[in-house]
């Protein structure tokens, strides 16, 4: 099946793209594909190659780029919610890209199901 | 990159899909509304059937009166009156929701269609795609 994902939530004061990234993984491995995953509201807080989280912790951003990295994995983040995080291309980990809300509505339509992680 | 990527561009062209937004959250003290509404104005661009739902709070999005001075931020209640411009015109409230807070279709901005809990569930069940907030 394939499996297109919002995550909407920022990292580490919420679950969400823990719980995202963890379905993501687990779906890979049992066969599905995730072409996308889209970060939207706080969710564009997961993409910033700034994040530096203590060394015993996970690394919520580097999980993310990795995923992207060996299954291919698109990493889209909202470029209007964006802006007004500062997140902008300057500072964007490896594997994520910004780019508009369209594409949030193009997996929604193009995948099987569409996935949502957040309040 | 890619196999799964060039997943994504084959197919999806003139494929409508049933698009439900869900809104559930009061227009102010947090972002939700305003971006929300933001991805129902897109998802008109791609010609889609686009329902939008207003439940527990997100019922307050539409309320008449919406003053947003005294707290400084922008009042975007008004774009709820332009979704009938893009083709959104499906807009459903349920019907405990608007009670509760002791509203009625008089105090909203917009014409709704009122549904109980079993209705929406099941216009819920119909669609292809609920994202919520």
């Amino acid at each position: 099946m394939k499996i297109g994902i919002m995550v909407s939530e920022g990292p580490y004061s919420h679950q969400a793209s823990d719980t995202a990234y963890l379905f993501a993984r687990n779906a890979i491995e049992k066969g599905h594909s995730v072409p996308r995953v889209f970060f939207y509201h706080d969710g564009v807080n997961n993409s910033t190659k700034l994040t530096q989280p203590p060394q015993d912790d996970r690394h919520v951003v580097n999980r993310w780029s990795k995923l992207a990295e060996d299954h291919g994995v698109d990493l889209v983040v909202c470029v209007a919610a964006g802006m007004r995080r500062g997140i902008t291309d300057e500072i964007l980990a490896p594997g994520f890209r910004i780019s508009g809300l369209g594409q949030l509505v193009e997996t929604g339509i193009q995948c099987d199901r569409l996935v949502t992680f957040g309040d | 990159m890619s196999d799964m990527m060039d997943d994504m561009e084959e197919g999806g062209e003139g494929v409508v899909k049933k698009f439900m937004f869900v809104n559930r959250k009061a227009p102010h003290g947090t972002i939700y509304a305003l971006e929300g509404l933001e991805v129902a104005l897109i998802s008109a661009a791609f010609d889609q059937d686009v329902s939008m739902v207003f439940v527990d709070d997100g019922v307050y999005e539409l309320i008449k009166g919406v003053n947003t001075k005294g707290i400084e931020v922008k009042d975007f209640s008004k774009t709820y009156r332009a979704l009938e411009g893009y083709d959104i015109e499906k807009l459903y409230v349920e019907k405990a929701s608007m009670d509760a807070r002791g509203l009625t279709q008089d105090d909203l901005i917009v014409d709704v269609i009122a549904l109980d809990s079993a209705e929406m569930a099941n216009l819920m069940a119909e669609q292809d795609v609920v994202i919520s907030y």
